[in-house]
This record gives structure tokens, sequence and C-alpha cells, in this order.
């Protein structure tokens, strides 16, 4: 029986409505309740002083470590000029300058109010969760999240400047500051929102076929052209020796499109965000064939960025931003928020999914659609270090299958957008020696080693590319 | 007496036709009702006796409680139950406000009019002055003609990327696109209306000296307006079908973006929910100007 409907139950309410009379039923009331809690829970422990002190040692170590990735030189670095030098010369550089402790008074902020564009999906997890949490607030920023469409109306909305700042997907900033795909207008990447959190998702019809050279003719999904998706999955059939140009057919998909396709048989498989892959094991239309991290681990997805006329515009506002930002992402780390973050970013006016589907993605442990529960903690990270080499490596991506033609000046490029290498520059002119290729560490794609300081000769290395043939 | 029994039997007729359109719904409802209750499988609570821990956790990863025998509701075909209480969760607070993200129903379809309202206005202050420019003056139809050909059938839809390059704002964006899409009815009808009033009555205008201007309002407007008002209930029509498109494809708000948002979390009550309430404000609309059309018919 109903709970409310039982006729001896003194407690029973006179309406069905619930006590505060905002909600239909009882049960959403309840929900809300759980909601708000979870929110002043989540707030509370980041009011916490060891959370400020883990989150401002966390920002200032990403910091350091961005600049000298290398163990060694950071530390004959730090021996040499003084604990004092370094943090003063990293604060004097750095666009987030004011983040750190030491920045104690902060300059006044040019614009209050900003509209910032997320894509409902579980990469923007940062940049929502500040919202609720208030750490927008707490900059003096006033901030309404504009829930987008599609990556090509980011892309527009930027354009027109009807958003301040948004989530991008990481290589869109390059893309978009090259003029491919649109108007040139230079963009900078402030942080990653996430690194990971990716799947290729496959029709329950194709669950014999784990092999990707099996994939001939198949049809697979991306969100976007210019995306970490779109080369991820071009370099894992290019690695099974299928070219993805003719042997497979890949196609631009909003994500959401993408798990109702799936069903419909229009794809047989995507390479998307998630929750959409969750959402497709779900709805048990398929399953979950490989995470993006066993592809590369840490490789970065969505990137939190803006114009860089509004960084020019609005420097102390900009500054204010990253902080929040970068909060949110020290919150997001941890792996005891994701539960309750996955309870407020599941509601209608953030991702508007089933819990259990974003709490599976962000806490790791998750039903893979073949029967299996399997527990991958870092399925999705939120490190907001934007390395040059990762803008390096996507730039090879775009002249491996024919987006950018002609040479490409990398290092120029990545530094430009990539924020990290103001910080370079300035220290330069400080008088202070940055080592050399520090902000460019290697990474390892699917067993292969990416040496950013020959990007040339990486992507010649490949058998199947479009370019120099 | 003839026209006593002309409207019993219209009456009758009309009895008729409700009837039958109830039954309709009935059977409609019916067949919804069987399809969506028929192979509902549950979980027999004894199994679970034989499920090993991972594979309970797995079913419940998957939205099902298997140890109380019940399957959570996904995104299959609602129920009419189903359907019926997301009707009353929506009609019961149309016009919340959570911020931009979250909001009544009452609200995205009152952005979703606002857009129409204003886009339509525009193009019926284009459309109809230069509808009699083309109207009475033939070199002006011909001039315009090739134009008004290569442009009309242009799907509103493919104006968006266009328009959101030039025009640099999404919200304006939406609203040319239904200006767009609504010039063309109300241009044409217009000029055909404009073209087609009968010359006695112009001669008798230029027999009497009226004015331009008076021949314009008092004679060839009446004349005309029975067809441009069914220009213009034509173009709301096509407003209407094309801002739930137009704001699917640009979001922000609008009754387009609702069934978009409920799309992306694969919610067929509330997808059928807002195909509904769309149905309703366009028969609504439709029925305006179907009131404003019998108001300037005219008999000859």
């Amino acid at each position: 029986m109903n709970e409310h409907l039982d006729p001896y139950d003194a407690d029973r309410p006179l309406r069905l409505s619930c006590a505060c009379g905002q909600h239909a039923s009882a049960a959403e009331h309840n929900a809300t309740i759980a909601q708000t809690e979870a929110v002043d829970t989540l707030r509370a422990r980041s009011e916490e002083t060891d959370f400020e002190e883990r989150s401002r040692n966390f920002i200032e170590a990403a910091l350091v470590k961005a600049l000298f990735p290398q163990d060694a030189v950071r530390r004959s670095f730090l021996k040499a000029v003084g604990r004092r030098t370094a943090q003063a010369a990293i604060a004097s550089v750095l666009p987030v300058a004011s983040l750190q402790a030491m920045a104690q008074e902060r300059a006044p902020l040019e614009k209050r109010d900003l509209k910032i564009g997320f894509i409902p999906i579980t990469c923007a997890t940062p940049l929502i969760m500040a919202h609720p949490l208030g750490f927008y607030q707490r900059q003096g920023l006033n901030v309404e999240l504009m829930r987008t469409a599609g990556w090509a109306l980011i892309r527009d909305k930027m354009l027109n400047r009807e958003y301040d700042a948004t989530q991008f997907l990481s290589p869109m900033p390059l893309s978009i500051t090259l003029g491919l795909g649109s108007t040139a207008t230079p963009m900078r990447v402030a942080t990653i929102q996430n690194t990971n959190g990716q799947a290729i998702t496959l029709g329950m019809r194709h669950r014999d076929k784990r092999d990707p050279r099996s994939w001939r003719g198949l049809r697979f999904a991306v969100p976007f052209v210019h995306s970490i998706h779109n080369f991820l999955l071009r370099y894992y059939v290019a690695e099974a020796g299928l070219d993805p140009d003719t042997d497979i057919q890949i196609s631009v998909l909003p994500p959401p499109e993408m798990v109702a396709n799936l069903r419909a048989g229009n794809i047989d498989g995507f390479l998307g965000p998630d929750p959409f892959n969750q959402r497709a094991v779900f709805e048990e239309v398929g399953f979950i064939h490989i995470l993006t991290r066993d592809l590369w681990n840490g490789h970065p997805c969505c990137a939190f960025g803006t114009s860089a006329e509004f960084i020019r515009q609005n420097p102390n506002t900009f500054a204010a931003l990253f902080r929040s930002v970068l909060t949110a992402a020290a919150m997001a780390r941890e792996a005891r928020n994701r539960q309750l973050i996955a309870q407020v970013i599941s509601q209608r006016a953030y991702l508007n999914q089933p819990e259990t589907v974003v709490a599976q993605v962000l806490s790791g442990r998750f039903a893979d659609g073949l029967g299996q529960v399997r527990e991958v903690p870092d399925r999705i990270d939120f490190d907001p270090i934007p390395w040059q080499s990762m803008a390096v490596w996507m730039l090879t991506q775009m002249q491996r299958w024919g987006y950018i033609r002609g040479s490409v000046n990398y290092r120029q490029i990545a530094e430009q957008v990539f924020l990290l290498t103001d910080a370079k520059r300035h220290m330069e002119a400080l008088g202070q020696r940055p080592p050399a290729g520090s902000a460019y560490p290697r990474f390892t794609i699917m067993g292969k080693v990416f040496d950013p300081a020959q990007p040339e000769r990486y992507l010649n290395s490949f058998a199947i590319r479009r370019t120099g043939v | 007496m003839a026209a006593a029994i002309k409207t019993s039997w219209t009456r009758s007729e009309g009895f008729k036709a409700g009837l039958l359109s109830l039954l309709l719904l009935v059977a409609l409802l019916g067949i919804w009702h069987l399809a969506t209750t028929g192979g509902a499988p549950a979980a027999t609570p004894a199994a679970v006796t034989t499920l090993t821990a991972e594979e309970i956790e797995y079913a419940k990863l998957m939205g099902r409680d298997v140890t109380a025998g019940t399957a959570t509701p996904r995104s299959g075909f609602p129920t009419l139950g189903q359907m019926a209480e997301v009707t009353g969760r929506h009609l019961s607070a149309p016009f919340y406000y959570n911020g931009p993200n979250d909001m009544g129903i009452g609200l995205q379809l009152a952005h979703s009019l606002a857009r129409v309202a204003v886009g339509f206005l525009l193009a019926a202050s284009v459309a109809i002055p230069l509808g009699f420019l083309i109207g009475m003056s033939p070199l002006a139809y011909r001039a315009l003609d090739p134009f008004i050909q290569v442009l009309k059938p242009i799907s509103p839809l493919a104006w968006m990327p266009l328009a959101l390059y030039t025009i640099k704002d999404s919200s304006i964006s939406g609203v040319f696109v239904i200006f767009i899409c609504s010039i063309w009815p109300m241009l044409l009808n217009t000029a055909f209306g404009v073209a087609s009033v009968r010359r006695d009555w112009l001669n008798v205008a230029r027999t009497l000296e009226v004015s331009p201007l008076r021949k314009a309002f008092f004679v060839i407007l009446p004349a005309a307006a029975p067809t441009i008002v069914t220009g213009m209930r034509i173009s709301m029509g096509i407003a209407w079908l094309v801002i739930v498109a137009a704001e699917m494809l640009v979001g922000g708000t609008g009754i387009g973006h609702f069934v978009w948002n409920e799309w992306n979390n694969l919610s067929l009550p509330n997808i059928i929910f807002a195909i509904l309430c769309i149905g309703v404000v366009g028969m609504l609309l439709d029925r305006l100007f179907a009131v404003a059309q019998r108001a300037v018919t005219y008999v000859e």
C-alpha cells in the first residue's frame, strides 16, 4: 500500500503533496532534501581548515610541479633560490598569482556577473560544483551556468561573447585559435577540467567483436571533430590496422543522441563522454568495450577556458574564476566526495541523469554491461594541469588526420594556448632560468611513448596518416 | 421548419463526431495500456538465493533491486499511470524557477511563445506592406519573384548557423529563424489577395477620386483581409513547428530545449508530455487565427 494512503496512519498528510508544498510528492521532497544535505556536507568539507590548506597546497604543488615536472630540476631550483623567492617568482608571473595565500589582498573584480557554458556531462564536474558549493560566490563572482546543446554552440557562443568562460573540449581552443572550422580567435586553456572519464561503448549485438581488427565497416560516433574522443578513436583503430577514414565510419553526434542512436541501430558504437557510456549500459543497449583510461591513462578531455581578450580585459575576474574552479577540482579529486557530488550534479538543472549512473562513473565501481562489476577508481579524475605536451600531441593528431595542412609550430601554439607558458616567459623576464622542456612531460599512449620534443618524428612514425605520404 | 430539421441534424452529427472522437481516444489509450503493461518481467524473489553477491550488486547498478523483486522504471515507453504522474507533476508547478537550467513547463512555453510572437510580428510588419507593394505593382512582382522563389523553399533551420555567425546572439538568431520562416506565406498571400481585389471596386474608387492611402486602407485592405489572415494563420502554424526545432538546436530556454534536456535523460514520459503541450498550444494558436479569419470574412 502507498504509505500516504494508509487511513489508520495518524500522521497521514492531508494533501498528497509534500510538507513544504513545493513538490508533487513526498518522494520528490525527500530527494530535494537529500540533495540539499549533500551540498551542505560538501560545503562544510570545503570549509574545513585542512581542506583549504590541502587545496592551497594542492594548487601550489600543482603549479610548482607544472613549472618543473622533473623532480630533480625542481629540487635544485628550490634549493638555489630558496622557498620565498620561488613563491614570489611564481606568484608574480602566473595569471593565477593571487590564488596563493600569499596574495592576501584581492584586486577589485572588473566584471562580477558572468555566464559560463557547460555541456551536461561528468567532465564538467568542477565547473558545475563550484556553483552549488558557493566557490564562485566566495570569490565575489555571480556566475550563471548555462547548459548548452552542443560543442558547435559552445564555440559560437564564445565567439559571440555570449559566454564569458566555458567548458571546452581541450582541442577546441587550439582549433579555434588556429581558425579551423571557425574564425581565428585566440582562446586560452586555463585548466584541464578532467582527465580520463571516456570510453568506447559498443552495441550489445557486437559483444563478440572485442578485437578492433574485426571492426571493418562499423559506424561510430564522436562528440566533435576537434575532440580527444575523435583523436583517441582514430588512434585506437589505426593501431589495429584499420584506416579510420575508409575502414570505419565516424560521425559527429551530440552525446545524448549517441545512446538513442545506438538503441536504434544507426551506429554500432561510440567513443563518448560519460555518463552516456554508463547510461548505454544502464539502458541495456550497449557495453563498455574499453575505458579511455586504458588507452592513455591521464589523457586530457575537457578544459576550462576563455578568450584571450577576456583575460586581457578582466585579469582579476579571470584569476577569481581560476581560483574557484581549481578549488572545485581539488574537491572533486577526493574520493570520499564523489558519491555526494554524484547526488548533486545528477539533478535536473545540471546533468539530468539517474543518480546511480553518475555515481558509477564518479566512484569507478560500475557495471560494464556484460555482467561484470568493475572497480577502476581512476575511471575519471580532475587533474587540472594543462601540460603543453598535451597540446603538442593534439596538434600532431590534427596533422595526422589532415585537419591541419602543412607544418606547425607546435611549441608556439601550445605555449600560446595552454596558459602555463605565460609562466615561463615571465620567469625569463624576471631573470630566472626556467629549465627547457619542463612543461613537456612525455606520455605513453597504448604502449607507445610520445616525445613532445620530436613531434614530427612521432607523426611520421605512424603507418596510417593523411600527411606527407 | 426546414431550418429546425437542419439544426437538429447538424447537432446530432456533431454529437456523433464527438462520440467517435471519444471512442478513438479510449481505443488509443487502451492500446497504449495493453502495449505497455504486457511484457513486464518480474524477477521472482526465489531466484535471489541462487544469485551471488556480485550478481546482486550488478543488478543493483543496472537499476534493478532483485531482492525486492521490483525493477525501477527506466527509459522504456511509459505506462498510462506513469504518464498521469508526470503530467500531474508538471501541471502542479508550471511556473517554478530553479535557475536558468531548470524551470516549469509554463515558463518554458512562455519563452517559446515570446520568441514566436516577436519573430512573427516582425515578419508581419515586413511581409504585409511588401505584399501590398507586390500585389499592386506587376513590375515589383516580377522583379522580386526570383528572390522569393529561391528563398522560400529554404528550410528555416538551414539559416541557423549563418544567423549565429552574423547576428552573434543565439536568442536573436532564434527570433530570426521564426521571422524568415513565417514571412513567405504572409507575403505571398498578401500579394495574391491584393492582386485579386475586384476590378469594379478599384474602378469605383478611381471614379470617386479616392486618395491612394484611403484606397489602400478602406478598399483593398478589407477586400484582401481574408486572404491575408489565411496567410498569417499558415505562417503561425509554421512558426510554431519551427520554434521547437530551433530551440532544440540553440538551447537555453523554451519548450524545444525542454524536449532536448529530457532527451538527454532519455525520459520518454516527459517528452510525450512536452509533445502534448506543443500540440495543445499549436491548436490554440490556430483557433486564435480562425476566430480572426471569421471576423474579417465578408459575403459578396
